[in-house]
């Protein structure tokens, strides 16, 4: 009984690290820019996917996985630049359709260039499991929460104690008060997206070693890091990382313990749950509008 | 003697720790020119948006022809006859012109989505006399020229009349404009002015924020004062601009 | 502008009336076929997305509806397809009322996301309730039959999804310039103003949303039967896009531009054919140039130009 609940627990966490990472990308984007960058599971994608072409070309690891880290986060920079800069303050559904087509482009050229195949990275520290009160931690499942929980402190870090991070903030805040101070925007909207792919990439290599990656896990991984964006209220990070781990837990527990046939609906139906009763999320604000 | 139209009871509003509006009463009787006045950030928008819908008081009573209306919502007072203009604008550039006066007549108009879709006859019938009746508005308003124009082609003074135009469409039997003289030179002040005048002759009850003093004095019947979202006083344009509270307002002076 | 409104209706159908005798084959008539019925479902996509200005991520949810309901009641149940049909249509109806009424009420991009949502979760359910659906590998749809005369093949359909084809543009041009569609475009122009002139915001978007999924799931339902076979991959996400891209490149609140969008996008497959991963480019590419260059669409673009050159 406990040995189950541990294991659906372990591997719901594991993978909602992953969307907390996501959830994290899209946070900052929606922060700096109120642009929802469907675009982000395809970053998640280029991670596994770069990382594996790397390392399969011959690249010893540690040269391979910041390239797989560096190569996303300048294409998450064309993006913005090629993008969104030119259409600044359009409509959202402008936006989100332009980041739609992003995602297109980018998950088909990676299928036309490395095809429709399944690969895998080596577990970095083996693939012993460990064995927890009867359930099973695979050491890479550590990898993940130890990699995703450094990040985050430090990103709390960058944007509580650094001017660089406390800048984005105050962009998120009030864009044209940000630019009155000095703040130069069009860096942050710049620094964010790449940022954010960079996050995105990374909770991507990470996790490929237990879930491997094809061309196309960035649509499900994508979405599902923005319903746990918008569960733990959208443009909330401490909110991302929660919605990222709960989405992961309950997709996990909602496989193991009802239906696993319906693992890939529970975050969908979740969302809209969360619309319905509780939209602003679990730790977003209220807002009026001004007439 | 005039019925009350409008009465307005300890409204307020709170928004976080700001109290944009604070115990405000007054009453408007029916077929008059009522202004509301005040420095900037007196509360004189927010007060419109209470009354007409688009926000809810936190406290206070609002009763037109007295029933209770306070925290319905904007169209809901659209059918108890109550109609406004935007200090922002609040055109659908998307359209034509005549057809954003038309949208005014909206709640007069048989909206059904079937007979829409079949091209009733008697539906298209009603929508061409709506059309010529738009463009009577238009004229009512001084907008002659633009009877054909896109929204989205027409000068800003002749927006703030299409805006007028719309409202007068849903026949209202209380107009709310709000600031129609906001960013007009002189000779444009003085037409809205007219048009004002003429909205009011036509029977309409008028409630109108303006900084303009000149307009103010000219058209209103009675004058609210507000300042820091509290009434600072309410009377004749005389009453008012004689007031010491009112002139130190506006000149700075506050204990 | 009035009486020249209609004119691109009449062309429509003339061209609709010589088509069949022109294409040199059967592969050309189904194509041709294919692009009107995408055509009705943009047109009804495009009331929701160009003149109301809401948007949908999960419309082809709503196809999968139809299709689905048309293949299993009848195969599994015994009804007769065209009661099939409309309990599917009115299966999608209520879904999209039951959603869009909390949504509605929220800002502009929760939409996208509930109907995203929606949209996955139907694909996953026909996806995996294998015994009512044939599961990944879908499952074939009985034949549609009128008053005892059975309706197949391409020259029955062809004929069909024409007069569709035409009635719905002659229905959406007429509700464009009705009260109704005033009220829609003020909608989609200032919300804050349709309110102030009595519009029922929430109301207005329901209907809307609830028409264009019925629009779609009664195409979903012919689509079934054209083809004699149904899959998960008709309800699938990137189909969803597809058709937002077709409402996107023909034109936002156009109703010819709902036509054009989804003759050429409808056309493009198959200039790919071999090419996946280039046809995933392709549309992502137009979806980002249209946005970029072209945000009112192809149809309104041209006309725009059209104008001024006069």
């Amino acid at each position: 009984m406990l040995a189950e609940f541990l294991q659906f627990l372990f591997s719901g966490v594991t993978v909602g690290a992953t969307y907390a990472l996501a959830a994290l990308g899209f946070t900052l984007i929606y922060n700096a820019s109120n642009v929802i960058n469907f675009a982000q599971g395809e970053f998640i994608m280029l991670g596994g996917m770069l990382a594996v072409f790397f390392t399969q070309g011959g690249m010893p690891l540690p040269l391979a996985l910041p390239l797989a880290i560096l190569v996303p986060a300048l294409v998450g920079v064309v993006v913005e630049k090629l993008a969104i800069e030119p259409v600044k303050g359009a409509e959202s559904v402008t936006l989100i359709i332009i980041t739609i087509g992003a995602s297109l482009v980018i998950r088909g050229l990676i299928q036309v260039w490395l095809g429709k195949g399944t690969f895998s990275l080596p577990a970095f520290s083996g693939d012993v499991p460990l064995r927890i009160l009867g359930a099973t931690l695979m050491p890479q499942s550590l990898w993940v929460l130890g990699v995703t929980a450094i990040v985050v402190v430090a990103l709390w870090y960058f944007f509580n104690r650094t001017l660089h991070g406390k800048a984005m903030l105050a962009t998120s805040f009030n864009r044209v008060a940000a630019e009155l101070v000095g703040i130069n925007t069009n860096w942050v909207l710049f620094l964010s997206f790449a940022m954010s792919a960079a996050l995105g990439a990374l909770g991507g290599i990470l996790v490929t070693p237990i879930t491997l990656t094809s061309y196309d896990v960035g649509i499900m991984l994508g979405l599902k890091g923005f319903v746990a964006a918008v569960v733990g209220g959208l443009g909330n990070g401490l909110g991302a990382v929660v919605g990222g781990l709960l989405v992961g837990i309950l997709e996990a527990m909602g496989a193991g313990y009802i239906s696993s046939s319906y693992k890939d609906a529970i975050p969908f139906v979740l969302i809209l749950l969360i619309l319905f009763f509780m939209p602003r999320g679990l730790f977003g604000g209220k807002s009026t509008d001004r007439v | 003697m005039s019925m009350a139209l409008l009465e307005v009871k300890d409204l307020s509003i709170h928004f976080g720790g700001v109290k944009a509006v604070q115990n405000v009463s007054f009453t408007i009787d029916a077929g008059i020119v009522y202004a509301v006045i005040g420095p900037n950030g007196a509360g004189k928008t927010t007060l419109f948006n209470l009354i007409t819908g688009i926000y809810t008081p936190t406290t206070g009573t609002i009763l037109l022809d007295g029933e209770s209306i306070a925290g319905k919502s904007p169209d809901e007072l659209a059918r108890r006859g109550v109609a406004r203009t935007f200090q922002n604008l609040q055109i659908c550039m998307n359209m034509s012109a005549i057809e954003n006066v038309m949208v005014g007549a909206h709640l007069r108009l048989d909206r059904n989505l079937i007979k829409a879709a079949l091209r009733w006859p008697a539906l298209r019938q009603r929508d061409r006399e709506l059309h010529a009746e738009a463009a009577e508005l238009m004229q009512f308003v001084g907008l002659k020229n633009y009877v054909n124009a896109r929204a989205d082609s027409m000068p800003y003074g002749a927006l703030k009349r299409l805006e007028i135009a719309r409202a007068l469409a849903m026949k209202p039997r209380l107009i709310f404009l709000d600031e129609p003289a906001a960013g007009l030179n002189p000779k444009e002040t003085i037409e809205v002015d007219e048009l004002v005048r003429k909205v009011a002759d036509s029977g309409v009850t008028v409630v109108l924020v303006e900084h303009d003093m000149k307009m103010v004095m000219n058209l209103s019947d009675r004058i609210l004062v507000l300042d820091y979202g509290k009434k600072l006083t309410e009377g004749s344009g005389v009453e008012v601009r004689n007031n010491p509270d009112v002139i130190a307002a506006y000149l700075g002076a506050h204990a | 502008m009035k009486n020249n409104q209609f004119l691109g209706l009449y062309i429509i159908m003339a061209v609709l009336l010589i088509l069949p005798f022109v294409l040199p084959n059967s592969f050309y008539v189904d194509l041709a076929i294919r692009m009107a019925i995408n055509a009705v479902i943009v047109l009804g996509l495009n009331l929701l997305i160009g003149f109301a200005g809401q948007i949908s991520l999960g419309h082809a949810g709503f196809l999968g509806i139809g299709a689905y309901a048309t293949a299993a009641l009848p195969t599994h149940f015994g009804w007769h397809p065209l009661l099939a049909m409309a309990a599917g249509a009115a299966a999608a109806g209520l879904l999209a009322a039951t959603v869009a009424r909390p949504i509605f009420k929220l800002k502009g991009h929760y939409l996208a996301m509930a109907t995203l949502g929606l949209g996955i979760i139907i694909n996953i359910v026909v996806r995996t309730e294998a015994r009512w659906t044939g599961g990944p590998d879908g499952m074939s749809v009985p034949p549609m039959s009128l008053a005892g005369f059975e309706i197949s093949g391409d020259k029955h359909w062809y004929w069909i999804v024409a007069i569709l084809l035409s009635v719905s543009v002659w229905a959406s041009l007429s509700l464009i310039d009705s009260p109704f569609g005033r009220a829609l475009r003020a909608l989609h122009g200032s919300e804050v103003a349709s309110k102030v002139v009595g519009v029922d915001v929430v109301r207005y978007k329901v209907a809307i949303f609830v028409l264009s999924a019925v629009f779609a799931s009664i195409m979903g339902s012919v689509t079934a039967h054209y083809v004699g076979f149904v899959t998960p991959n008709l309800a699938d996400f990137f189909h969803s896009i597809e058709l937002v891209t077709m409402v996107v490149i023909g034109g936002m609140a156009s109703v010819y531009g709902s036509v054009v969008g989804a003759v050429l996008l409808t056309a493009l497959p198959q200039a790919l054919t071999s090419f996946e991963g280039w046809e995933t480019v392709a549309f992502g590419t137009i979806l980002m140039l249209c946005m970029i260059f072209l945000p009112k669409g192809l149809v309104p673009t041209l006309a725009a130009k059209f104008d001024k050159g006069e």
